[in-house]
């Protein structure tokens, strides 16, 4: 039996070990927010935090998460407004919106791990992630924007 | 199409419904080649949205409804798949409604073209064939509004006005709020178009208006979207699909023995192969269905499938092109253009160039793969779907499930991405067979792999241009031989010849100023299916002639701006069917001529923009492009650095003239976007075949850029001419077709090498 704490809710699960917990939590917990993009660590579509480190969901088995706490986008914050969710907001930056989840979960844990974020930091950490309608200037801008207003 | 944008073509859905009326497939290719000629000689021609199965609407009972909260509802017809059509329809309607931003909402209309009028999202044509139906639809429920205030009050219309979710009495100053009046509105009949007071462009609130939040922006952020790979049902089922890797390919003898044993699995499924020509049919092959799609991925990795691969097992991209190359070396190509005398012109020439271009088959991989869920029973038939064609696909579920249309239902979800892949509704039938299969609710989902190998590829092309210059270096003769598999031929069986609308892609319609043109068709037969891919045969023709044309100005010593000016030649406007472009993206050639003033003006912006001329350092280097697509002008300057054989682009300037703008932002993000996408068809992104099978998987292998391949800066210029009152040009597409051709004029600036196929990949590496 796997235990887990997904946004904050104690869940267990009896059932094949080897299923990334991608699938888990969309067809087991319904929790669709966490996408499917290529399923073998390519597009960061699946991102979630892992016990707080941005995790490609597609490719973790459930077994690796018992006993660990999984946060989604749905549950980053309560009331959408973490400073990534603002900023994003703010600049438009999305277009189909699918990779977005992903591209926020990376980002978040990206600006509240590090203080001072350089270009370098961004492009290569949000390099992961990717974006097939072209939405890395805003995703860049974005970042830049909810940093600041962290330090703030 | 879409992007999308999306990239579709009018012709083309002509060819969709002309299938359906059972047309055979001889006259379906003269019916798709030149619809207002098979008219009646005496009926009247019809174009824009007149023209689209089941034209306009504009009814405002079809689209606007006010609850007595005053809460606004926007009925959306068009599907959403990055474009920000929710977003902008809903700005068009809430503005001639006079109604809060704040309180307005949007809903998604089901597949019912009767109802919503034309709802194929492709083309580039949502607000070009809606603004109009929806500032009306806007207008009219404004107007219902304040009779229904006027008649509450006993005073004349007149005296009465609609603003801020409120309507005023402008002698008494009451109001009274939009909630209050919705119910007695409501009862009122529609006004009479003819009399409607549509808004004065200069007090427009939303509309041009570069601040409007995505109506999507909050459930985008919070993750409680619904894309069609998201919808969950009661009792829903999971399913994949193991498909003949070969087109055209079934299966011998399947073992599921190992597959019924994983933990989850419920039933194997054999689904039959297409008929030829394939449409929009399943592609057959074995159906795993399961407790979840894990255990369904499972599932299809045990099974022992033996396939026979048919009549397309040798295909390989490697040959093919060697194919292509020798059928653009020959004259016996289909005649396409003849102006003047190449022949001659071209024997008198001083000098002769020429040049052949390769453009691969792409795939459009929209970042959701194809994904639906079906429920069929006891008669009917629900799917939740990422469509782009709402009611092809109601139609085609209708045929295949025996059922009336009524009986059908299509909800279209949000689109994770569509770009033309969308357009096709394959894997929505997939679904509802299971689902009729298994009495249950099915999702079917397509992992990455089986979206990159069983997609609907764009095209594979060789463009050979030839050019004959005068002894001062201008362009006298042209001649352009273009051969690629057809669109075509997903809907007739082998049919070898480029179809109107994908040559009047920015080949038949190229306004050059140069006496003697000429252009050649020779055949080319499909091997895959052949589909639209966001801007469709803009891409190859756009890289082949803004290649060429740099090429030219190499050639003589030019400056290629200049050149590309003198090619275009003297601000003029050009009836696209008095140069051999009898189709015009389906509008009228008097309201829609190309522009050379406006084409002329976008390169400049570029040109400025990007500080042309100036001295960069070795390994650096600029180039230009220029295209009309769409019914839109846009240029595009690159710069590039090439550092050991990588290409760098620190910069993108790209400008569009597609009239006056609905949704500024939005237009902005379309050219973004267009910009990666072509940055990755230049550099990146190609499908091979060999022995009839995609050799691509996976992003793995099928390089998109990243934040880190993609341009650091991009800069959009919005040139506007023409008021709200002028047709609108396409935004979704024509942003990509000159993206490549620029870059590969830059490469060539920095390094003198000639990029004349693509992508560049590792060319450049010594
Ligand atoms: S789905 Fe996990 S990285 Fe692509
Ligand atoms: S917004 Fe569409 S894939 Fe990123």
């Amino acid at each position: 039996m796997i235990t887990l704490t997904v946004n904050g809710m104690e869940h267990s699960f009896d059932g094949d070990p080897e299923m990334p917990l991608l699938w888990y939590l969309r067809d087991e917990l319904g929790l669709t927010g966490t996408k499917f993009g290529c399923g073998i660590a390519q597009c960061g579509a699946c991102t979630i935090h892992l016990d707080g480190y941005a995790t490609f969901a597609c490719i973790t088995p459930i077994s690796i998460a018992d006993g660990s706490e999984v946060r989604t986008i749905e549950g980053l914050t309560e009331k959408g407004d973490h400073p990534v969710q603002v900023a994003w907001r703010d600049l438009n930056v999305s277009q189909c919106g699918y990779c977005q989840a992903g591209q926020i979960m990376q980002a978040a844990a990206l600006v509240d791990s590090t203080p001072d974020l350089t270009d370098e930091d961004i492009d290569t950490v949000m390099s992961a992630n990717l974006c097939r309608c072209g939405t890395y200037p805003r995703i860049r801008a974005a970042i830049k924007q909810a940093a600041e207003a962290r330090t703030e | 199409m879409s992007n999308n944008p999306v990239a579709v073509a009018r012709i083309a859905n002509v060819s969709r419904r002309s299938i359906l009326l059972g047309l055979s497939a001889g006259s379906l290719v003269l019916a798709v080649g030149l619809p207002t000629l098979s008219r009646a000689q005496d009926a009247p021609v019809e174009f824009g949205a007149d023209a689209m199965p089941n034209g306009w609407r504009d009814d405002p009972n079809v689209f606007v409804s006010i609850a007595d909260d005053g809460i606004v509802t926007v009925t959306v017809h068009r599907s959403e798949m990055g474009q920000g059509v929710r977003t902008s329809i809903a700005m068009v309607v809430a503005d001639e409604l006079e109604a809060e931003w704040d309180m307005v909402r949007v809903t998604q209309a089901p597949g019912n073209e009767p109802r919503y009028g034309n709802q194929d999202t492709d083309g580039s044509r949502s607000l070009r064939h809606f603004f109009d139906p929806m500032r009306r639809a806007g207008a009219s429920a404004r107007t219902m509004l304040e009779q229904a205030a006027a008649d509450a009050w006993n005073v004349p219309l007149s005296e009465v006005r609609a603003e801020g979710h409120v309507v005023r009495h402008a002698g008494s100053d009451r109001t009274m709020s939009y909630g209050k009046l919705a119910t007695a509105a409501a009862a009122l009949p529609v006004p009479d178009r003819e009399g409607l007071r549509l808004k004065d462009p200069a007090t427009f609130r939303y509309v041009g208006k570069a601040d409007i939040g995505l109506v999507d922006n909050d459930d985008i952020t919070r993750g409680t979207t619904t894309y069609g790979i998201d919808v969950r049902r009661e009792g829903m089922l999971y399913a994949v699909i193991a498909r003949p890797p070969v087109f055209g390919g079934r299966v011998v003898s399947v073992d599921d023995s190992a597959a019924l044993q994983v933990a989850g699995v419920e039933r194997v499924v054999r689904l039959d192969p297409p008929t030829i020509p394939a449409e929009f049919q399943p592609l057959g092959g074995i159906a795993v269905i399961a407790r979840n799609t894990w255990a369904a991925i499972k599932g299809r990795e045990a099974l022992v499938i033996e396939w026979e691969d048919g009549p397309h097992a040798a295909y390989s991209s490697e040959d093919f092109e060697a194919e292509l190359e020798a059928a653009v070396q020959t004259d016996d190509g289909k005649l396409i253009l003849n102006r003047g005398d190449v022949g001659a012109a071209l024997a008198e020439a001083s000098t002769r160039i020429v040049a052949e271009y390769y453009i691969p088959h792409l795939a459009q991989a929209p970042m959701e793969p194809p994904a639906a869920v079906a429920d069929v029973h006891d008669g009917s038939c629900e799917v939740w779907a990422c469509v782009q064609a709402p009611q092809v696909t109601r139609l085609r579920l209708a045929q295949r499930m025996e059922l009336p249309e009524e009986d059908v239902t299509v909800n279209v979800t949000l689109l994770g991405g569509g770009f033309g892949r969308k357009s096709k509704p394959d894997f929505v039938l997939e679904a509802a067979i299971l689902s009729r299969e298994v009495g249950a609710p099915v999702k079917l989902t397509w992992t990455r792999e089986d979206d990159l190998q069983h997609s609907y590829y764009h095209t594979v092309s060789v463009e050979r241009l030839e050019a004959g210059l005068d002894a001062q270096g201008k362009a006298v003769a042209w001649l352009h031989r273009t051969a690629a598999p057809t669109i075509g031929s997903i809907f007739a069986p082998d049919p070898r010849q480029k179809l109107p609308f994908e040559l009047g892609m920015g080949l038949t319609n190229m306004p050059l100023d140069i006496p003697n043109v000429r252009a050649e068709n020779p055949q080319a037969p499909a091997h895959t299916r052949i589909g639209w891919y966001r801007s469709v045969s803009n891409i190859p023709h756009a890289f082949a002639i803004q290649s060429f044309i740099a090429e030219l100005a190499e050639a003589t010593g030019r400056d290629p701006l200049e050149y590309l000016l003198e090619v275009i030649g003297p601000a003029r406007l050009i009836d696209p069917s008095e140069i051999g472009d009898v189709w015009n993206y389906g509008e009228s050639p008097e309201r829609y001529p190309i522009d050379t003033g406006r084409l002329r003006k976008v390169t400049e912006t570029v040109a400025e923009a990007i500080g042309w001329g100036r001295q960069l350092p070795v390994g650096s280097g600029l180039g230009l492009a220029a295209h009309y697509s769409f019914v839109s002008h846009v240029a595009v300057a690159t710069e590039v650095e090439v550092v050991n054989g990588e290409v760098h682009i620190p910069r993108v300037e790209i400008a569009i003239d597609c009239g006056a703008h609905v949704n500024p932002d939005r237009i902005r993000s379309q050219m973004e976007g267009a910009v990666i996408m072509g940055v990755g068809q230049a550099l990146t992104t190609e499908i091979t075949f060999q022995d009839g099978r995609p050799q691509q998987g996976n992003f793995d292998s099928y390089l998109i850029p990243r934040m880190e391949t993609a341009p650091r800066e991009i800069n959009v210029h919005l040139v506007s001419s023409g008021g709200y009152d002028q047709p609108l040009g396409g935004v979704g597409e024509p942003g990509l077709p000159p993206i490549a051709p620029s870059i590969a004029n830059a490469i060539f600036a920095a390094t003198g090498t000639r990029i004349r196929r693509l992508p560049v990949a590792d060319q450049l590496r010594s």
